[in-house]
C-alpha cells in the first residue's frame, strides 16, 4: 500500500506491506537508524518516537497508521547544529552508557519537558517508566532531564530580561 | 599541560556525540549491498528426537535464497561448534533437541519478513522425549540422558570441583561453638542486554576474506574460535564489533546464529544479516547463575566467624557453555569467603546437564563471585540473627584488617589491597545507620515492616594472568599499541571492547596522562580485529585492570623513545632529561625542554639520531597482569515490605566502592549505579524460570521482568580510594562490583524487615508472591513452575 509520512520535516512517500512496522519503516526504508528494536511487547521503549505529538512505541505501531501523519525521531532532535537540552543535559550527566536506549528517552523526555517544564524527580520517574535502560540505572537519566529542565528555566528566563 | 595537571577527572564521553544524535552504529544498523537476511527456527519442545526437516514448502518461498539445516552443516563438519568450556554444542540440531528454542534450521531470505514467513513452511517432526529441567534431579538414576552425542557419558553429571581445605574446615566446624546452615537459590537470570545479539556476515568469494560484524564482546578471541571452527584462515577473517548495545556477558559466546549467517553468506555469495528477536535472546543465549547452595558457616558465641562450607549444584544446561578461565569449571565462586578473616573453608560444585538452555557465566557475575558473594553474605546475616549480634557489628568484628594485605585466603586468593572498616564505616554514616535501626524499632511497634541490609562484597577482576588463566588456550592478556603522529596526536589501538563503558574517553585519559597530552588528542581504536592488536576483550571488569594497563605500558614505552628522541633535540644525554608530566627537560635548567608534540615532528623530521634510535615514537605491549584487583565495597539498602501485599518498596540504597585510583570518576559512577540496578533486578523481578515440560517462563519482556525508573531508588554513592599495588595507575576494575555486591543487600534487607515474622531466608527474587508465600512459612521454589 502507498503511504506517505512526514518525518522530521521531511515528506516520504513509500509503497509498504500492510504489515510493516512503523519501527522497520523508519530503520529499514528510510534508514533512519537513530531510533532502535528492543523487544517486540512495547516493554522497553528504545523504539519511542513521536506521532504527531505523542510519544509511541514504534514496534507496535505499523507504518500504514503513520500514513498522512508527522513522526519525529531523535535524528529530527537537535535544532540543525545545535543539539537539543535534552541531549545537552544526556551528555552533561551521562545520562548514557552503550546507547541503545537514548533514543526513546530522550524522546520521552523532550516531550515531558514540552508539557511540564518543571518536573519533580518522581515526576521524570514516572515518565520514563515505560522504558529500559540497562545500563545507567536511570539515576543519570532523571539528572540528565533535570539538568535540560534547569537549563531551559535559565533560558526563559534570560529571553525575558532581554525582553525587558 | 603541567605535572600539576590530570587527564582524570570527569570528563565529559567522546562516544556520546553520535548516541546523541542517533547516528551511532549497531549492527542491525549495519546495510550492505545485496544483503540478505537470515532468521532460525527453534524447538518448540526441550527434549525432542528430530525424526525429520521437510524444507520443500520453505524452499518454494519466491524470496527464500537458502535453507541451512543441521544436515547440512553435518556436510561441512560445521554441525558441532566447541563451547569456551570444552564442551560442545550443536550449531543446528541433528539428532535431538536439547532445549527449547534450541536452533534446528536457519532462513536466507531477501527480506527480513520473508525470513520469518519461510520459518513457518518448515515442518520438523519430533518425537518428544522424558524432560528433565530440575537440577537437583539431574543426578537421579533413571533421570533422562541429555547429552547421548558423548561418549561414555552415563548421565548429566558435569564435572565435580572443589577449592579449599577439607579436613581443616573439618576441625574448625567440629571445634565452633555455632554452626548455621541454610540452603538457598541463586536463580537462572538473564543479562538481557537492550540490543540482542545478531552479526552480518559478507564472505567475499574472491578473496575469501570474511567480514563479520558481530555483537561481540570479544572480537580477537571469536576470530581465533572461526578460524578453529570453521577451518578458515585466520588473517581471511576480520570481525568487527561495531557500537554494542550493552553486553554484560551475554556477547561473549559465539552463537549459531553467527555461524549460520556465516554459512549462508558462504552459500549464497551474498552478506547476510541475522539479529534475533527477544525471545530468543531470553531463551537461547548464555544465561545466569542457576546455582543451587548450601551454605555452612561457624562462629563462636561472641562472634568470631571461623569457618565457611558450601556445597553447590550448578545447572548448566544442556551444553556446558560458561565462559571462564579453563581451569575454573565453576569460575571464581571459591572466593566465596569474602571479605572476613577466617581459619579455613572449603567449597565443592557439581556442574549437571538439564534441559535449559546452555550458557551460565553471563551477567557481570565476575565469572561467579556474584554467587560467592551472595552466598556469604546471606549466611553472615544467618549467623548475626542466630547470634543476636548486628550484622553490621558482626561484619565489622570479622573484616579483614588493613595490615593483613596483601592477605592469602583460605582457598589460594590473594587479595591485593583495602581498608575495609574504612568503607563500612562511610556507608554506615552516609545511611545513618544507628538512626535508621531507631526508626526501624520505632515503625515495628506500630507494625510496619522496615528492613535495613548490609552487604560487604570483595571482588576479584582483571583476568589474568596467564600462568593460571587462559580461555580454550588462549592467555588472558590483552594488547594494546599507541602510535603518535608527527602534530603530536595519538592513536591507541586497545583489544577491548566498549559496551557502552566508556573506553574511547577513559583510555584516552590514560594515554594522555602519560604523554601530557589532552584527551582530545587521543582517539582510540577498538572492536575491529584488522585494526586492533590481539587481545581477549572485555567482560569480567577487566578492560581497565588489564587493558588500561596495557595503555599505559605501552604510552610509557612511548615516552621513553621520546627521551631518546628529546635528548638528540636538546643535545644532552638521555640519562640527564626527567619527565615533568608534559615535556621532557634538562635536569637543573627546566627552560631546556620539549613536549610530546615536539618530539614527535622532530622524530620524523631530517634531524640526526643517534645509532640505535629509530625515527618515531610508536611501540606496542601485551600486557600479562601478575593477579587480579581486587575491588571492594560496603552497600546497605532500606527497604519497606508490605506483609498483606508481599510488595518490596526500595527507599534507599547507599553503595560505598573502592576500585582504587578513578581514573573517570563520572563513569565509575554510571558502571556503579547500573550495576545497582541489575543488583535490585536479581533480588526483586528476575527470574528465568521453567514448567515441567521444559517451557522456558521467562521468554519475553512481559514475562521476564527488568527494574524500571520506578523500581530503583535514587543511590547514594560513596567512595574510598585504596590504590591497587601492581596496577600501574593505582586502579582496579569496577563494571560488576556492583552486580555481584547488591542482590545480598537487597535479601538482607527484606528479612530484616520480615524477622517478626520469624523469617530466616527466602530465595530470590523476592516478588510480591514470593514474598507473601514466605511470610506464610510456605517458601517456594521460584525457579520451577512444578506442583
Amino acid at each position: 500500500m502507498q503511504i506517505t509520512v512526514t518525518v522530521n520535516g521531511t515528506g516520504y512517500a513509500r509503497e509498504v506491506e500492510a504489515r510493516l512496522l512503523l519501527i522497520h519503516f523508519l530503520r529499514d526504508e528510510l534508514r533512519l537508524t537513530g531510533s532502535h528494536w528492543g523487544c517486540d511487547t512495547s516493554n522497553c521503549g528504545a523504539c519511542v518516537v513521536w506521532l504527531d505529538e505523542t510519544p509511541v512505541k514504534s514496534c507496535t505501531v505499523l507504518a500504514a497508521m503513520a500514513d498522512g501523519r508527522r513522526v519525529r525521531t531523535v535524528e529530527g532532535l537537535a535544532h540543525g547544529d545545535e543539539l537539543d537540552a535534552v541531549q545537552r543535559g544526556f551528555a552533561e550527566c551521562h545520562g548514557l552508557q552503550c546507547g541503545f536506549c537514548t533514543p526513546g528517552m530522550m524522546l520521552t523526555a523532550r516531550w515531558l519537558l514540552d508539557h511540564r517544564p518543571d518536573p519533580s524527580a518522581a515526576e521524570i520517574r514516572e515518565a520514563l517508566s515505560g522504558q529500559l535502560c540497562r545500563c545507567t540505572g536511570y539515576e543519570n537519566i532523571v539528572r540528565s532531564v533535570q539538568w535540560a529542565a534547569r537549563h531551559e528555566a535559565a533560558a526563559r528566563a534570560a529571553d525575558g530580561d532581554d525582553a525587558r | 599541560m603541567s605535572a600539576t595537571n590530570s587527564a582524570y577527572g570527569p570528563v565529559r564521553r567522546k562516544e556520546d556525540a553520535r548516541f546523541l544524535r542517533g547516528v551511532g552504529t549497531f549492527v542491525d544498523d549495519i546495510a550492505l549491498p545485496g544483503m540478505l537476511h537470515g532468521a532460525v527456527l527453534r524447538s518448540p519442545l526441550a527434549h525432542a528426537r528430530i525424526v525429520s526437516v521437510d524444507t520443500t514448502a520453505a524452499e518454494a518461498h519466491p524470496k527464500v535464497r537458502a535453507i541451512i539445516t543441521g544436515e547440512v552443516l553435518e556436510q561441512r563438519k560445521l554441525a558441532w561448534m566447541p563451547t569456551l568450556s570444552q564442551d560442545v554444542q550443536a550449531v543446528l540440531a541433528t539428532d535431538k533437541v536439547r532445549f527449547q528454542g534450541q536452533e534446528v534450521a536457519f532462513v536466507v531470505a531477501e527480506d527480513r519478513y520473508s525470513a520469518r514467513d519461510a520459518l513457518e513452511l518448515i515442518d520438523v517432526a519430533y518425537d518428544p522425549l522424558p524432560v528433565v529441567v530440575d537440577a537437583t534431579r539431574a543426578l537421579d538414576p533413571g533421570a533422562p540422558l541429555i547429552r547421548d552425542d558423548i561418549a561414555e557419558q552415563p548421565g548429566n553429571h558435569i564435572f565435580d570441583w572443589s577449592a579449599g581445605d577439607p579436613a581443616a574446615t573439618d576441625a574448625v566446624f567440629a571445634a565452633a561453638d555455632v554452626v548455621v546452615t541454610q540452603d538457598m537459590l541463586y536463580p537462572r537470570s538473564h543479562p538481557a542486554p537492550l540490543e540482542t545479539c545478531g552479526a552480518v556476515a559478507d564472505m567475499d568469494p574472491v578473496s575469501g576474506k570474511l567480514t563479520v560484524w558481530c555483537t561481540s564482546q570479544a572480537p580477537h578471541a571469536h576470530r581465533t574460535l572461526y578460524s578453529l571452527v570453521a577451518g578458515l584462515p585466520e588473517h581471511k577473517i576480520r570481525i568487527i564489533s561495531p557500537d554494542i548495545g550493552g553486553g554484560f556477558g551475554n556477547k561473549v559466546p559465539i552463537y549459531p546464529g553467527y555461524l549460520c549467517a556465516i554459512v549462508g553468506s558462504m552459500l549464497t555469495g551474498q552478506p547476510v544479516k541475522w539479529v534475533e528477536d527477544r525471545s530468543e535472546n531470553l531463551m537461547s543465549t548464555a544465561f545466569a547463575r542457576d546455582y543451587h547452595m548450601h551454605g555452612e558457616i561457624a562462629a563462636t558465641r561472641d562472634g568470631r566467624i571461623l569457618g565457611l562450607r558450601a556445597r553447590v549444584l550448578a545447572d548448566h544446561g544442556a551444553f556446558n557453555g560458561s565462559a571462564q578461565p579453563t581451569k575454573f569449571p565453576a569460575g571464581f565462586f571459591h572466593i566465596f569467603t569474602g571479605s572476613y578473616d577466617l581459619q579455613a573453608a572449603y567449597c565443592e560444585v557439581t556442574g549437571v546437564y538439564t534441559n535449559k538452555a546452555p550458557g551460565g557465566v553471563a551477567y557481570s557475575c565476575s565469572f561467579r563471585i556474584a554467587e560467592g558473594v551472595y552466598l556469604v553474605e546471606r549466611m553472615v546475616d544467618r549467623l548475626a540473627a542466630e547470634l543476636g549480634m548486628d550484622p553490621a557489628g558482626l561484619r565489622m568484628k570479622n573484616l579483614l584488617r588493613p595490615e593483613q594485605f596483601p592477605y592469602t585466603g583460605p582457598t589460594g586468593w590473594e587479595y591485593d589491597s583495602g581498608n575495609y572498616p574504612q568503607a563500612l564505616r562511610l556507608a554506615l554514616d552516609l545511611a545513618g545507620y544507628p538512626e535508621l535501626r531507631r526508626e526501624q524499632a520505632e515503625k515495628r511497634e506500630r507494625g510496619e515492616y522496615m528492613g535495613i541490609g548490609l552487604s560487604f562484597f570483595t571482588e576479584g577482576v582483571g583476568a589474568g594472568p596467564r600462568k593460571h588463566m587462559d580461555i580454550l588456550g588462549l592467555g588472558m592478556n590483552d594488547g594494546a599499541d599507541l602510535r603518535v603522529y608527527p602534530t603530536g596526536k595519538a592513536v591507541l589501538g586497545i583489544s577491548v571492547q566498549t559496551q557502552g563503558q566508556g573506553h574511547e574517553t577513559t583510555f584516552a585519559q590514560l594515554v594522555a596522562q602519560e604523554l601530557g597530552l589532552s584527551p582530545d588528542d587521543v582517539e582510540v581504536v577498538h572492536g575491529d580485529t584488522d585494526r586492533t592488536p590481539f587481545g581477549l576483550g572485555t567482560y569480567g571488569s577487566r578492560s581497565t585492570p588489564v587493558s588500561g594497563a596495557a595503555a599505559v605500558v605501552v604510552a610509557r614505552k612511548v615516552r621513553e623513545r621520546a627521551r631518546l628522541i628529546a635528548a638528540a633535540m636538546l643535545e644532552a644525554a638521555p640519562g640527564d632529561l626527567e619527565w615533568d608530566g608534559g615535556r621532557w627537560q634538562v635536569r637543573g635548567d627546566p627552560e631546556q625542554g620539549r613536549t610530546i608534540a615536539e618530539i614527535a615532528m622532530a622524530a620524523r623530521s631530517s634531524l640526526e639520531l643517534p645509532d640505535g634510535v629509530e625515527g618515531h615514537l610508536d611501540a606496542e605491549t601485551v600486557y600479562n597482569p601478575p593477579n587480579l584487583t581486587f575491588p571492594y565495597g560496603a552497600y546497605i539498602c532500606v527497604a519497606d515490605v508490605d506483609p498483606v501485599t508481599g510488595e518490596v518498596t526500595l527507599r534507599r540504597f547507599v553503595a560505598v566502592d573502592d576500585c582504587g585510583v578513578r581514573i573517570n570518576p563520572m563513569i565509575v559512577e554510571g558502571q556503579v549505579h547500573g550495576g545497582l540496578a541489575d543488583g535490585v533486578g536479581m533480588a526483586l523481578m528476575q527470574v528465568i524460570s521453567y514448567d515441567e515440560e521444559g517451557n522456558c517462563l521467562g521468554g519475553s519482556f512481559m514475562d521476564y521482568l527488568l527494574p524500571t525508573s520506578l523500581e530503583c531508588p535514587s543511590w547514594e554513592l560513596g567512595a574510598t580510594v585504596t590504590p591497587c599495588p601492581h596496577h600501574p595507575v593505582g586502579a582496579k576494575g569496577v563494571g560488576e562490583s556492583a552486580t555481584v555486591g547488591s542482590p545480598a543487600a537487597v535479601v538482607n534487607a527484606v528479612v530484616d524487615a520480615l524477622r517478626p515474622f520469624g523469617l530466616q531466608h527466602a530465595d530470590m527474587p523476592l516478588t510480591p508472591a514470593n514474598v507473601w508465600c514466605a511470610i506464610q512459612g510456605r517458601p517456594v521454589r521460584p525457579d520451577l513452575a512444578i506442583k
